[in-house]
């Protein structure tokens, strides 16, 4: 429909991997999300942003259904996932969580190993048969974190034991190391510094030829240097969700205009 | 935007020296200086308190572990004690302690003699009764358990009566002895020669440790054995029965169970449990565990019971209190990458609360270590002189064993009390010993 925008036809040919529709949340008596309808693409990587407390995080958490560990949480309409109701009685959440990952805002690594950190998915998912197929799963998985050579000497120290920057990366690293189809990320990079930001902003580029990305950010830049898609969420609501290029230079929206230009916040 | 004139301080500013305190400082290092000493104060008392306990006790209560000996030469004559010769311990244990008598006797003749030469008036029936009432059956228990020792002349030792070892232990004197019906005056100086001719001594009594209870009139025979034994089986009953179940219920009642009404009055009611004075744990046991369930009286396994309910409440709230203390983004983690409900706290949260478990149960066992009210109501508090064989079997606990010697008239047994409540805190302190070293393997890091 729109000829001049190559990267954008490029996008729309994507398959869409979940699919939100008229989903509300409520905490309580809190209606935290109203009347969200989403479409996120396969191979792309999605950015929430918004300003503190209009629910992005909620509706990030919805999509692995891990409010359904909050007290009080009721989530209503429907999210779908390959076409699949997640929501679905028959839906067991741990088969749902394993095929997507999620990486959370304060770097929680286990205190165990750096090993047992990225092998704990893999072991309980039986996706290595013995040791030296581990092996190679912690391995790849430290590598694609961006972490491989800044622990391959001390795997066995305590996960606990890094930097902030580098327990973001385990725990990235212990994300995918479960082969997600979707990765959500949390404000991954709000503890991180410039250096160890770069690195996983890298890194969630490499990943989107694999996965589907979705990342809350509140950093207007990172949401245009790592994301193709863009959605902005305001009091609840999906304000709206375009190309990322589209959104930073011609918002549709008066009230996305004036958050990315710093009028809300 | 910023109101201006808020910024503006409303008086103009005094100028004041970093050097110098002002008023408020002054007062605040006072005030902060006085809880100091307070507090110091307070930790000064209780320290002092508890040395005062310390030092009591123990000068009370380690002179029951050492007891009084005689040495005598003693002929175990074959003809008396093996008249079949063929040493069959079934024969010889139809032997009873009265055909010891005479063999004894002999044996305490010998010993004057040797004696008379520090003592013109020793005779053997003097000596008869400075050795314990006791004596004739351990020299008996020691032949039926060592069946080559008959024929031979053996150097052996009698457990000295209790007068004497009081006499020793420097509690009897010749002005006690003259007015007590127990002891002569003749005795004592009989007492002082032996201890020249090096016949008499006084040496640690693993008895005390190891040997049942002993009647009212044979403190020095008295041990804590059986207390021991039924101490340690309750506690074993305890630690298997209390620790899964507390668990077991904490991790449901925290992690898994809705929270409602019902949940609501469990909680509330456990807490209560807690407050609940022992000893109605006592009647309850008593009616239900021995009168209802028929289970035997005394038997441990009753004090098991009780000390287990008594216990609950206390491992239950301390273990909630420790599976809440695990940080909820350990939780998120490992739900995150796909691990159950049940995974994530098996793996994770146990391992991290564990350290705060051991350490709730830990003092609920030490509470039921020394808690004496309701074995009381369940007959715990009998006579006991077999060592139990099974938790069924009647016996005493360490407590009950502290309470029982303080009821008795002999002087001799204020010290086997205060002995008894030293073995009670070592009991204690190997417990807490054994905690410290589970929680330091599982403590980590987060
Ligand atoms: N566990 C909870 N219980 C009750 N209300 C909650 C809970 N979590 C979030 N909320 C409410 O839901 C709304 C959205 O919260 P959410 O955490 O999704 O915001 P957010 O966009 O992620 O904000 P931020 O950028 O600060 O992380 C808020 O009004 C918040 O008060
Ligand atoms: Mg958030």
């Amino acid at each position: 429909m729109n000829d001049m925008r190559i990267v954008e036809r490029d996008v729309e040919t994507r398959e869409i991997k979940i699919r939100g529709d008229k989903v509300q949340v409520f905490y309580g008596d809190n209606h935290a999300i109203k009347d969200v309808d989403i479409e996120i693409q396969d191979k792309t990587v999605t950015a929430f942003i918004g300003p503190s407390g209009c629910g992005k995080s909620t509706f990030l958490r919805c999509l692995n259904r891990m409010n359904d560990t909050i007290e009080g949480c009721r989530v209503e309409g429907e999210i779908t996932l390959d076409e699949e109701d997640i929501y679905n009685k028959q839906v067991d959440p741990v088969q749902l969580r394993a095929k997507v990952g999620m990486v959370f805002q304060k770097p929680n690594p286990f205190p165990k190993s750096i090993y047992d950190n990225v092998a704990y998915g893999p072991r309980i998912h039986g996706l290595a048969s013995n040791k030296a197929d581990l092996d190679v799963i912690v391995e790849k998985s430290l590598r694609r974190g961006a972490i491989w050579d800044e622990v391959k000497d001390r795997l066995d120290a305590p996960g606990t034991g890094l930097s902030g920057g580098q327990q973001q990366r385990l725990c990235i690293a212990r994300a995918v190391a479960t082969e997600p189809e979707v990765l959500l990320m949390d404000e991954p990079c709000s503890a991180l510094d410039p250096i160890a930001t770069a690195q996983v902003e890298e890194l969630i580029d490499e990943l989107r030829t694999n996965y589907s990305v979705v990342i809350v950010t509140h950093s207007m830049q990172q949401a245009a240097r790592v994301s193709q898609k863009t959605a902005f969420f305001h009091l609840g609501n999906l304000v709206e969700y375009n190309e990322t290029g589209e959104i930073f230079t011609n918002p549709k929206d008066p009230r996305t205009e004036s958050y990315i230009t710093g009028r809300i916040g | 935007m910023t109101d201006a004139s808020a910024n503006t301080p409303a008086t103009p500013r005094v100028k004041t020296s970093l050097l110098e305190l002002g008023e408020r400082t002054k007062k605040r290092n006072a005030a902060e200086a006085r809880f100091k000493l307070y507090g110091m104060m307070a930790v000064g008392t209780g320290v002092a308190a508890l040395l005062l306990l310390l030092i009591s006790i123990l000068s009370q209560g380690l002179p029951a572990f050492t007891q009084t000996f005689i040495k005598v030469n003693i002929t175990l004559d074959e003809s008396v004690l093996d008249p079949s010769g063929n040493r069959d311990p079934d024969e010889i244990s139809k032997v009873l302690t009265f055909s010891y008598d005479p063999i004894i006797n002999d044996s305490l003749k010998g010993l004057a003699l040797e004696l008379s030469a520090q003592h013109s008036e020793v005779t053997a029936d003097v000596l008869q009764d400075m050795i314990s009432a006791e004596a004739k059956g351990r020299l008996r228990a020691d032949v039926i358990a060592n069946p080559d020792l008959i024929g031979q002349t053996i150097e052996y030792e009698f457990l000295a009566n209790g007068r004497i070892d009081g006499y020793m232990k420097g509690r009897v004197t010749r002005e006690t002895a003259e007015l007590d019906g127990n002891v002569t005056p003749l005795q004592l100086d009989v007492a002082d020669a032996m201890i020249v001719e090096e016949k008499l001594e006084k040496r640690f009594n693993w008895a005390f440790i190891t040997a049942p209870d002993a009647s009212e009139l044979r403190p020095e025979a008295a041990g804590l054995g059986v207390a021991l034994m039924g101490s340690a089986y309750m506690m074993a009953i305890v630690f298997c029965l209390a620790l899964p179940i507390g668990v077991a219920a904490s991790i449901y009642l925290e992690e898994f169970a809705p929270k409602n009404w019902i949940t609501d009055i469990i909680e509330v009611n456990i807490s209560n449990l807690a407050a609940v004075p022992s000893i109605v744990f006592g009647i309850l046991g008593l009616a239900i565990f021995i009168n209802y369930m028929g289970l035997p009286n005394s038997a441990p396994i009753v004090g098991g019971l009780v000390l287990t309910l008594m216990t609950l409440p206390t491992i239950i709230i301390s273990t909630r209190a420790s599976l809440k203390a695990v940080p909820p983004s350990i939780r998120d983690a490992a739900l995150g990458v796909g691990a159950s409900k049940m995974q994530a706290i098996f793996h994770h949260v146990l391992p991290l609360a564990a350290p705060g478990i051991l350490t709730g149960t830990i003092i609920g066992l030490a509470q039921a270590l020394g808690e004496t009210a309701p074995l009381l109501l369940i007959g715990m508090v009998a006579f006991v002189n077999n060592y139990p064989e099974s938790i069924f079997d009647p016996a005493t606990a360490l407590p009950v064993q502290v309470y029982n010697f303080t009821q008795r008239s002999d002087p001799a047994f204020v010290e086997r009390a205060s002995g008894a409540i030293i073995v009670l805190l070592v009991f204690l302190f190997c417990m807490n010993m054994i905690a410290i070293i589970l929680r330091r393997r599982f403590e980590r890091r987060w």
